[in-house]
């Protein structure tokens, strides 16, 4: 029942991923080049993706927190590490700039595994050695004593 | 440049279905809806035994264009400028800041805001000014 659930809410997540146009890099790249402002050429529709996602998100959490606990699991599992740090930064800093030169992030990436032929693949497995590299480095880093670091 | 067209309402409805996805693996799964923190989870080393709700969430995403196909609508064809080294590096820093930073575009931009937390609203206003800087050198500056 889980499995299923999980894999119907992977594709209800995909299709708003497709609709929106977030699943295109060009559409993406053409949202983050604000130079493109005064020639009017710059397009806008992501901040309704985000427009669209963060109203229903916000309303959706209060109305499933307000139940106590999920429907198929024991509790809810929320980030607990609360302040910012330079780690935190750092990663968003990268994570920028590789969204800018490519125009693409993890969901969209996962969306284009079957459409979008070698380069989306290339990119897909860059992204996962990425990903494998950075938890090879965050737990050599947390049993090394030298600085205790809070993680969520 | 490849040229789009401004799509403001199909945008807010697909966003509003990230949204109500979101808040469906919450509901259900008591669980963020954070594509990195999901998918890097099923890399080595595997902490919980929670692999197979993750895989499914993940082929979720992957068959979403047979959907769209299966309705009607045209093949949905990414369009890719970037060539081969840009992507392999673009990969790289995607896959290994996610992780850094705990989350990205979807744990950050949409679960994170949507529970107005103060790590998310700078992971969010960091990446999105990076990623601005970078298309404008990129673009307007090489």
């Amino acid at each position: 029942m889980s499995i299923l659930v999980q894999f119907a809410i992977g594709l209800i997540f995909g299709l708003g991923l497709i609709l929106a146009g977030m699943a295109n890099p060009a559409k993406v790249l053409n949202f983050l080049d604000l130079a493109a402002i005064p020639a009017g050429r710059w397009d806008a529709s992501l901040l309704f993706v985000m427009a669209g996602g963060i109203a229903v998100t916000m309303l959706g959490y209060r109305l499933a927190f307000a139940r106590g606990r999920p429907l198929l699991a024991e509790r809810f599992v929320l980030p607990s590490a609360s302040r910012p740090d330079a780690r935190l930064v750092t990663g968003a800093v990268l994570f920028g700039i590789g969204w800018g030169l490519a125009g693409f992030c993890p969901g969209p990436a996962l969306v284009a595994a079957l459409t979008g032929g070698l380069p989306a693949l290339i990119f897909l497995a860059a992204m996962l050695a990425g990903m494998a590299l950075a938890r090879r480095l965050a737990a050599a880093g947390a049993i090394r004593p030298a600085e205790p670091r809070r993680t969520s | 440049m490849i040229e789009t067209t401004f799509t403001p309402i199909a945008s807010l409805a697909g966003g509003a279905l990230i949204g109500l996805a979101a808040v469906m693996l919450m509901l259900f799964q008591g669980q963020i809806a954070g594509i990195s923190g999901i998918l890097s989870r099923l890399l080595p080393p595997q902490a919980d035994g929670e692999a197979g709700g993750r895989l499914a969430f993940v082929a979720g995403l992957v068959l979403a264009p047979l959907i769209v196909y299966a309705a009607g609508s045209a093949w949905p064809v990414p369009q890719i400028a970037a060539t081969v080294p840009v992507l392999v590096v673009a990969g790289l820093l995607i896959g290994f800041g996610s992780i850094w930073g705990n989350g990205c575009t979807s744990g950050h931009g949409i679960c994170g805001l949507s529970r107005l937390s103060l790590r998310s609203l700078i992971a969010v206003a960091t990446f999105m000014a990076s990623a601005i800087a970078t298309v404008f050198v990129t673009r307007h500056l090489l």
